[in-house]
């Protein structure tokens, strides 16, 4: 009983890490996870944007993380990763630097933000998850998709 | 059963809708029997299934509205009071249609109060008839008959007959004409065989799997293409061209079952305007063009909503009441006039009104209240800029919220609507005099042929719908790249093309320098503007899917969509419309020109003119219309050589003469010197300037007439005073014989021009053209004026008239000579700034023999010759 218990309060997060930072996406929204390869930049779109590409016969947009939470871009010439999610009909790729495993995560570990946290970031953030050693911190995906009103409201 | 009630609520919903609309006209026309024909046929249609299918509810009400339309095919009059209750009938069955959709059964409740009230009606319609027919109806008894004599056997008697005439069951309806019939079913017979049996209904969803999968077919297609272009001599070419063109045919045919009429989605308009009509006792005539525009089914889902709250919205807030409209002078019909035509792979829809337009002091306000802009901020802000607030969420400026619009749900909801389809939306508003919604929708989903070009190291595709020809810049080449302060321009015959680097507009010049020479010159066009884009490279034209941009992206006006290439790279696709913009005089000038000429039909509206500024002679500023000029040129002053007195300098293997603004008529002797080079067929001039200083784009308005001598007047331009040069002065200066070179032997007298322009420059300007073309002008500022001085006895061989202009416009004038026998045979040669798709339709409907653009001077030469050549021959 309790065993079921627990697990009705859990949930599965897809872990990714952007700048050595842990960050939790939640599976249900997580397409696939995959390598952009041919890309194709968009000139005059916001520096979001990383660009476009041609996923299985859709048009995905790719999302730039580092920049979307204020980190320079990245040095290392590994081929970054991308992780598909679905928005409004339209398919995004969240540019990350590489793809964790999936975590199971009990609600109730779940802390609101530090309030000293970025508020870049804490507009994002679902809460915090304290695991061994680290932190991870749950992504809001719509809030990461909002790009044209911040970029409005800027 | 559930088949055969689903395709009953589709079939009756369809039949509706056309009851709606024929109703409404049958409203205005009571006397059209055939429309009235037509609704009885199709509510009657409706009560025989009903009552087939067991749907009392349904049927009791069907039956009730037949009675009373019956008694309209009687004769009875359709009262204002008898429509409306037909239709609130039609709207109670919708109502019952959409529960029966639904819950699969008729809901409960019942509908005394309505077939009490169409049976109210009926009765009220068949009294004041029935005393005129009482006679016919024999009630009471017969006269006794007295007979003449003994009946034959077999012979009936009076008594037995009438006897048998009362009680034979008759169908109180009179026969129908039956002509009528007998065409309509000649009609059908063609008709029932392309769409009667041969039709088939398909979902929606059936369709637009099928059309993603051929889109996918198209892209692999291309891949293949792409791959056998490799391999030179290949097994697979032949079947791979086969392939190639059964995927277009088949291509084409599902993007034909895709696209429907726009007239489709306007259906509903004319009963929606009836209805507030009464609702709000205004008198509104709806004029809809171009219902017949096709356009995607998907598309045209999407904009039935906004442009119903459109239509509304014009009723509603937009048109004033009678009494409103004869206090400010207008007639007391508003109207409201929807259109709709394809301009450069677009839709373009309108929805214009002649009401009181936007009220932009109470959209300031209610923008600074929701703290959209500081009240700062917003007294800077343009009108235009104000309206644009209309569309901000939430924002609804009607004070009252009435029972039509205005519920808060306002022109945000219409705007989000249009964005998702990719599309834009504009107003322009006048105060008192109207409003208009302009909508464009891309053809999204759509597939397109387009050029595939290269900039800054990417590629991307252009519509090829806006490209009229590719041209290779070479420096020593025919077409040569000049530049006139920061512009580039393009010499392309005769013509000077305003050039725009991609990379550079698209900030991915990589290189740095702006080096347009070595390009490819992509020569565009949209609307009436024609410009050059520049790019590094063109590759080849491909048939590309256009799949819309990110909603993150779709805020780059340069771009309309994206789509996947042969080799699987994304491009994206060059909107023209954005590049025109970004050009800066922008078609939407263009379009504020022409939709102001259309609102107010007696001011006539003077589209800016691309001016050439310079100086000669003296510091002011001086300004000649940049159409009139053949070139720019740069010469050494040192090739200058005198001849006869006169400046010439050898110019592509002929002498020309050169004509100097200063007062003594010197050109310097050292030095670069600029030429304004004019050309008319073989003959070129040029005159000496001192300085080119800009171009710029003008209404032209000239305050101040000139004295002559080479001064047509002065204008402000800029801010600054210009003196407006007269071509038309110098021409005759540099050949003496410019007038009369024309004139060869054998021909008798020169042909007769009349020259119709309310705009004093236009005429001064076109006048010398025609006389060094060698006719005879005579001009005029107004078509009353011409009109009166063809009665008065003048012969002339052709006329030429300005299409907007105050009193009589252009087509009024072609119309009034078409119509008068002594002057039908003249022909007219339409002249106009503005040449739209529906500017030429009503020119061929009125008469015009051509139409030429106003600044088209070799057009118009060549239009001249052949009207008169005609009339000669003839």
């Amino acid at each position: 009983m309790t065993s079921e218990n627990t697990s009705r309060n859990t949930k599965e997060y897809v872990t990714a890490v952007i700048g050595g930072q842990l960050f939790g996406l939640p599976i249900l929204r997580v397409q696939d996870v995959f390598m952009p390869e041919h890309s194709t930049r968009v000139p005059l779109a916001p520096p979001e944007i990383a660009g476009v590409l041609n996923l299985r016969g859709r048009i995905v947009t790719l999302i730039d993380m580092r920049y979307r939470i204020g980190l320079p871009p990245r040095e290392d010439a590994s081929p970054a990763m991308a992780i598909g999610v679905e928005s409004r009909g339209e398919s995004f790729g969240l540019l990350i630097d590489n793809v964790g495993e999936v975590l199971e995560l009990d609600e109730a570990g779940r802390e609101p933000n530090p309030i000293n946290l970025d508020p870049r970031l804490a507009r994002m953030s679902l809460g915090i998850h304290r695991l061994d050693g680290q932190l991870l911190m749950l992504i809001d995906v719509e809030r990461v998709l909002d790009i044209g009103t911040t970029a409005i409201a800027a | 059963m559930d088949d055969l009630l689903r395709e009953f609520v589709t079939e009756t919903n369809e039949s509706l809708d056309v009851v709606d609309v024929e109703l409404v006209r049958f409203e205005q026309d009571p006397n059209n029997a055939k429309i009235l024909d037509n609704i009885f046929r199709l509510v009657h249609t409706i009560k025989g299934t009903c009552g087939f299918l067991g749907l009392p509810r349904l049927e009791a009400l069907a039956h009730a509205a037949e009675t009373l339309m019956g008694k309209f095919r009687d004769g009875a009059p359709a009262t204002k009071e008898a429509v409306t209750v037909v239709l609130a009938t039609i709207d109670r069955i919708k109502h019952i249609l959409e529960s029966l959709e639904r819950d699969q059964r008729e809901p409960d409740g019942a509908d005394h109060d309505l077939i009490a009230d169409l049976e109210h009606v009926v009765e009220r319609l068949a009294s004041p008839q029935a005393a005129a027919a009482a006679p016919l109806q024999t009630v009471g008894t017969l006269a006794p008959q007295v007979l003449e004599r003994r009946l034959r056997p077999g012979e009936d008697s009076l008594d037995d007959l009438e006897r048998a005439f009362r009680n034979t069951p008759v169908d109180p309806r009179p026969a129908r004409p039956v002509k009528n019939e007998a065409a309509e079913v000649a009609a059908a017979d063609d008709e029932s065989v392309k769409n009667g049996s041969q039709s088939i209904r398909v979902t929606v969803d059936t369709i637009e799997k099928l059309m993603t999968m051929v889109s996918e077919l198209v892209l692999t297609r291309n891949q293949l293409l792409e791959i056998s272009r490799h391999h030179e001599e290949s097994d697979f070419k032949t079947p791979l061209q086969r392939l190639s063109n059964v995927t277009a045919e088949l291509q084409e045919g599902v993007m034909k079952t895709r696209m429907q009429p726009i007239g489709n989605a306007w259906q509903k308009f004319p009963r929606i305007v009836r209805d507030l009509c009464n609702e709000l006792g205004k008198q509104i005539d709806l004029d809809m063009q171009g219902a017949g525009t096709e356009l995607d089914r998907q598309v045209l889902d999407l904009i039935k909503d906004p442009l119903t709250h459109m239509v509304r919205n014009s009723a509603d807030h937009g048109l004033e009441t009678p009494a409103e409209r004869r206090a400010a002078g207008k007639p007391e019909h508003g109207r409201i006039r929807l259109s709709a035509y394809h301009e450069g792979g677009y839709i373009i829809v309108q929805v214009a009104d002649d009401g009181r337009g936007l009220d932009t002091e109470r959209i300031k306000a209610k923008a600074i209240a929701q703290g959209l802009v500081s009240a700062a901020e917003a007294a800077k802000l343009s009108e235009a800029q104000i309206h644009k607030f209309i569309f901000a969420p939430g924002f609804s400026t009607v004070a009252k919220v009435t029972n039509v619009s205005g519920r808060g749900v306002g022109m945000d909801v219409v705007r989000t609507n249009i964005d998702q389809i990719g599309g834009a939306i504009d107003v322009k508003s006048v105060a008192g005099v109207g409003l208009s919604f302009t909508i464009k929708i891309p053809l999204t989903l759509a597939i397109v042929a387009a050029l595939i070009v290269e900039a800054g190291g990417e590629r991307f595709a252009i519509p090829q719908l806006s490209v009229i020809e590719l041209v290779r810049a070479r420096s020593g080449g025919e077409h040569r790249i000049e530049r006139i302060k920061d512009m580039a321009v393009l010499r392309l015959r005769e013509k000077l093309l305003p050039l725009a680097r991609l990379s550079t507009l698209l900030g991915v010049n990589a290189g740095g320098a702006d080096d347009i020479e070595g390009g490819y010159i992509v020569v565009t066009q949209v609307g009436s503007q024609i410009f050059g884009i520049v790019v590094d490279g063109v590759f080849d034209t491909e048939e590309i899917v256009v799949k819309p941009m990110s909603s993150k992206l779709r805020h780059i006006a340069m771009f309309s969509g994206n789509t996947i290439l042969g080799d699987g790279a994304v491009i994206m696709i060059v909107d023209p419309n954005g590049v025109a913009q970004a050009l800066g005089s922008t078609a939407a000038t263009q379009m504020a020109a022409e939709e102001a000429a259309l609102a107010r039909p007696t001011d006539s509206a003077e589209p800016a003119t691309s001016l050439l500024l310079f100086r000669a002679g003296s510091s002011q500023l001086k300004a000649v219309p940049l159409s009139l000029i053949t070139r720019l040129e740069e010469i050494d002053a040192r090739k200058i050589e005198l001849s006869n007195g006169r400046h010439m300098v050898q110019y592509r293997g002929q002498l020309m003469p050169l004509i100097s603004l200063q007062d003594d008529g010197k050109v310097k002797s050292e030095g670069a010197q600029p030429l304004l080079v004019f050309a008319d067929g073989a003959r070129t001039m040029a005159l000496v300037v001192d300085e080119i200083v800009d171009i710029v784009e003008e209404r032209l308005d000239i305050q101040v007439a000139g004295n002559g001598g080479g001064v047509l007047g002065s204008a402000i331009i800029k801010g600054q005073a210009t003196e407006v040069i007269d071509v038309g002065h110098f021409l005759p200066l540099a050949f003496e014989d410019w007038f009369r070179r024309k004139e060869q032997p054998g021909r008798l007298k020169p042909r007769a021009v009349l020259l119709i322009d309310d705009s004093p420059f236009f005429r001064n300007m076109l006048t010398p053209v025609l006389q060094a073309a060698g006719y005879a002008v005579t001009s005029v500022g107004s078509g009353q004026e011409a009109l009166a001085l063809i009665r008065d006895g003048g012969q002339f061989d052709v006329a030429i008239t300005d299409i907007d202009m105050p009193e009589m416009d252009g087509f009024e004038f072609a119309e009034a000579v078409r119509n008068d026998a002594l002057m039908a045979g003249l022909p007219v040669i339409a002249l106009s700034s503005v040449v739209s798709a529906e500017a030429l339709e009503r020119g061929r409907q009125v008469g015009f023999h051509d139409y030429v653009a106003k600044f088209d001077r070799q057009g118009l030469i060549a239009a001249l010759k052949e009207q008169t050549d005609l009339g000669r021959a003839a």
